[in-house]
């Protein structure tokens, strides 16, 4: 489990996370809020179904792949905490007849 | 119509946009993160607590006067904005607030590094993930996983573990894939990476703080495969001729950096293989000019150098482009000598740190090269005996670099293993060719339509 | 030098399965192909198997086609039960979208008027908005109607490359990929083609290298009036299944993700992307299917595709020599793999047969 090293300090926001409430530090990057709340796997995979998490952090390797407000397949590590947001675990090929 | 359009808010981009400034050219920077930095100085404008900022270490706050200088420059800057196509009459990007086309006279691409794929049985696991993420955990949230195997070498590796050890995390324990052969080659390199002793020394320096920390330091490490159903439970390695095992939950790998070279693949730019860093490196002459007359490359992007080297090549670069546009610019000779006298420690740190062979080439049948699409070392090795010829060949056959990483995170892999098996030359294998987009975008923004507003911004 | 009764030149998809009939015919087959990075049209093709509107004025080409639709269920089963390899063939039927009335009713008269003098006759229907939303639920308000045929298909021709090249090897056939050929000639009875890497010899040959015809044709006394007609293609990530039928310019493919891809252009060798095309690529796509809008690209690239004069496949001999020109080789698999190879084995392309297949140019003598 990621630890927070020092007690956290700035504003927490309410984002929503397969429908439950949970609160996150605001602005902090998703990807990192998300693995430090516990969040896991953030996706399956479209060919075998396995779980995953991100790798690298960066951008480069699309493992930590979420859906952010209807929209599948975000980068979550190029995303930051704002109030409000859907996240729903992906779960293998995007769905997009869901978000019509 | 802007004289420049730089891509990456490494040192590389953010030196070039305040030197091209300075010269008084037109900039727009475009950057995927919030704030600028890239990932040596990611989140370098947050605030933070002295302990934090102690951790991270002064090489990491020498980020914050760079960044500041940055914001105050003038320059254009977009941040989190994915640019997804380059070309002659300039690039077209998307962000949060709408994206779009820009017309500019060159392009910079500073789009810097990446982590080299480090390709074992069971390194798709939850739990498994770079050491660069795990020190971008760090940098951005403070957050950090005790009870964590650090696995592989290079300078990295050691200061993200010593960075853990500093914030008082437990290790349990690092597991260094450095080749006895490295440490023999590099000897050679000894007198260039003399010319920098500081940082001799302080690679040195962690070393031996890591050896006397307590946490088991495991040499010669090979064979290295994770365990674990839906997450990582142990991993297994070889090392002073015995098979161990260990659990745990979380494990850093690390086997140096390559250049994120996908934006002037796709670009067609040319590239050549090189040895020494084993890598496809875009081709560029001292001033940072592609074979295309429209883009340059500064940093790490154009070939590994380090963040003070790829500050200067920035200033180069914005210098040669503007002397290409006719604005006149000063002589970079004395930068050019600071460049070389930077780079000078490479030849050893180069050899010294590339991973093994059986590292670069996974053995193991069942290794999955490609984690997007899942295909595996076997599948190639049974695609090569079908007379697969090359990487592009095997990508239409097997799928591999076909999904969302386009490549990035198997095709170092697949040519250093089409290579192995075959016997020929990397640089006679050559590479995927890289499609527009650079990253995926969708349907939407390639059209130019205006996308719906999804985020719960407006 | 070595020797092989048939060096067939080119790798893609048509030189492969004229290659794979052959050794199935228990002929000795040498296939010359380019290295890595070659024009290969099959990685620029959508993987149709189609048929409607295919040689709407040429009824021999209509025939033809038809013909290999109707024989690529047994291609497949006989690829996948000699190499494992799934070409993944389905044939839902598939329809071609238009965007207004009058290019629907056209569409329909042309469709209608392909089958009056042909052997094998092809189903369609004219579907206006409303009835083509029963079959593709997804479909756009601003789109007029369309044509379905049942006798369309797909198949995945990257698979069904692999699976030819797998299959000729396992029948004992020789592929030597990085064997550009760069010169050809008569010699006595037979051929030899000269490659970066040796020559070769053998009795007959047979041209198949797409663009590369062009250039090697004349050399044997052969007409290859081919152009390049570059095509640009999008596909995106994987979706779920949301296409029960393919469109004419939008496939769903068995892993999820959708090729996009319709436009034609005459721009030389070069295999680039341009904005504007991919532009409009996508918007026509958004179009047909608004959900499209939020599926990310993953890729885009041109292709070249190998275009007749008249968009009729020739298939031309001269003592021992033969050239193959198509573009479209998917389709064409079963009969290249199949219903060719007779016509191979016996020496010529007989003129009458192939009466509707000769260049403008041929003076090919008529015995």
């Amino acid at each position: 489990m990621f630890q927070p090293l020092e007690p956290g300090s700035g504003p927490r926001v309410r984002v929503f996370l397969d429908d439950t409430p949970v609160d996150l530090p605001e602005g902090a990057n998703l990807a990192a809020a998300l693995l430090t709340a516990g969040f896991s796997p953030f996706r399956t995979t479209p060919v075998s179904g396995a779980p995953r998490l991100p790798f690298c952090m960066m951008g480069v390797c699309f493992d930590c792949l979420i859906e952010i407000d209807g929209i599948p397949n975000r980068q979550a590590c190029l995303e930051q905490v704002r109030a409000g947001m859907r996240l729903r675990r992906q779960s293998g090929a995007a769905n997009l007849e869901a978000a019509e | 119509m802007i004289d420049l359009a730089i891509i990456g808010a490494g040192p590389a981009g953010l030196a070039a946009a305040i030197e091209a400034r300075a010269l008084g050219l037109r900039v727009t920077l475009y950057d995927e993160q919030p704030g600028p930095g890239g990932q040596i100085y990611r989140d370098i404008t947050r605030p933070r607590s002295d302990r934090s900022a102690a951790i991270l270490g002064p090489d990491y706050l020498a980020g914050r006067p760079l960044a500041k200088a940055f914001l105050a420059s003038g320059a254009g800057y977009q941040p989190r904005a994915t640019v997804w196509r380059i070309a002659e009459d300039g690039l077209s990007f998307t962000a949060p607030e709408g994206g779009g086309d820009q017309a500019a006279a060159r392009v910079l691409v500073a789009t810097g590094a990446m982590e080299r794929p480090f390709a074992v049985p069971g390194w798709t696991l939850p739990g498994v993930m770079t050491a660069g993420a795990a020190q971008i955990m760090l940098k951005t949230t403070g957050t950090a996983a005790d009870g964590a195997v650090f696995v592989g070498t290079g300078p990295l590796l050691y200061l993200v573990a010593c960075q853990y050890l500093d914030a008082g995390m437990t290790i349990a324990a690092i597991l260094d894939t450095t080749t006895k052969g490295a440490l023999l080659g590099a000897a050679s390199h000894l007198p260039g990476a003399l010319r920098r002793p500081g940082m001799l020394m302080k690679g040195l320096r962690m070393l031996r703080r890591l050896r006397r920390s307590g946490v088991p330091f495991h040499r010669g490490v090979t064979d290295v495969a994770f365990e674990g159903d839906q997450a990582l439970s142990a991993v297994r390695w070889t090392s002073g001729g015995t098979a161990h095992r260990l659990e745990c939950a979380h494990a850093f790998l690390h086997h140096g950096v390559i250049p994120n070279a996908n934006m002037t693949m796709a670009a067609r730019a040319s590239h050549h293989w090189d040895k020494a860093q084993a890598a496809w490196v875009v081709d560029r002459d001292a001033e940072g000019r592609s074979s295309l007359p429209w883009l340059f490359v500064a940093g790490d992007g154009g070939g590994i150098a380090g963040a003070k080297a790829a500050a200067l090549s920035g200033r180069i670069a914005a210098r040669a482009i503007a002397r290409d546009l006719d604005r006149g610019a000063p002589d970079s000779a004395r930068l050019l000598r600071d460049y070389a006298a930077e780079v000078a420690i490479r030849p050893f740190l180069d050899r010294l740190y590339r991973p093994a062979p059986a590292f670069l080439a996974p053995q193991d049948d069942r290794t999955v090269i490609c984690r997007c699409e899942e295909v595996t070392r076997g599948d190639l090795a049974r695609a090569m005996q079908e007379g697969c010829p090359g990487p592009n060949q095997f990508k239409a056959f097997c799928r591999a670099g076909m999904g969302p990483c386009q490549g990035r995170m198997c095709g170092p892999t697949v040519v250093s293993i089409m290579s192995e098996i075959s016997g020929r030359s990397p640089e006679d294998i050559g590479y995927y060719r890289i499609r527009m987009p650079v990253k995926p975008v969708t349907l939407a923004e390639v059209a130019g339509l205006p996308t719906e507003r999804v985020d719960g911004r407006n | 030098m070595t020797a092989a009764d048939y060096i067939i030149v080119g790798g893609g998809i048509v030189g492969a399965s004229i290659a794979y009939g052959l050794a199935r015919a228990g002929e000795s087959v040498t296939l010359l192909d380019q290295g890595d990075v070659a024009f290969r049209a099959a990685r620029g093709n959508l993987g149709n198997v189609w048929v409607q509107g295919k040689g709407v004025t040429v009824p021999d080409y209509a025939d033809l086609t038809r013909q290999a639709a109707l024989d690529w269920p047994q291609l497949a089963a006989m690829l996948q039960d000699e190499t494992g390899i799934d070409l993944h063939f389905r044939r839902p039927g598939a329809a071609f979208v238009c965007f207004t009335e009058e290019e629907l009713q056209r569409r329909g008269k042309a469709l209608a008027a392909s089958n009056a003098d042909t052997r094998i006759k092809n189903t369609f229907e004219v579907l206006d908005r409303d009835a083509l939303a029963e079959r593709l639920p997804m479909l756009g308000p601003d789109v007029a109607g369309g044509t379905f045929s049942p006798d369309d298909g797909a198949a995945n021709p990257l698979f069904l490359l692999r699976a030819l090249i797998a299959g000729f090897i396992a029948r004992g056939g020789r592929y030597l990929p990085r064997h550009t050929v760069t010169d050809l000639a008569r010699d006595g009875q037979g051929f030899v083609a000269q490659t970066g890497q040796g020559a070769f010899r053998c009795g007959r040959i047979v041209l198949a290298s797409g663009l590369g015809n062009a250039e090697l044709a004349p050399k044997l006394g052969l007409s290859a009036p081919v152009r390049p007609v570059r095509g640009q293609i999008l596909i995106t990530e994987k979706l779920q299944p949301f296409l029960p039928v393919n469109v004419s310019f939008i496939r769903q493919t068995v892993e999820g993700g959708c090729i996009i891809g319709e436009s034609s252009e005459e721009v030389g060798t070069d295999d680039g992307t341009t904005l504007p095309i991919l532009r409009e690529t996508a918007r026509r796509a958004i179009t047909v299917f608004p959900m499209l809008a939020r599926a990310r690209v993953v890729r885009a690239w041109g292709a070249l595709r190998i275009m007749t004069p008249t968009g009729v496949p020739v298939y031309q001999s001269r003592d021992g020599a033969f050239v193959v020109c198509v573009h479209s080789g998917v389709t064409l698999a079963p009969w290249h793999a199949m219903g060719l190879i007779p016509h191979l084995v016996a020496g010529r392309f007989d003129p009458q047969t192939f009466r509707s297949f000769q260049p403008e140019d041929a003076d090919v003598p008529a015995a």
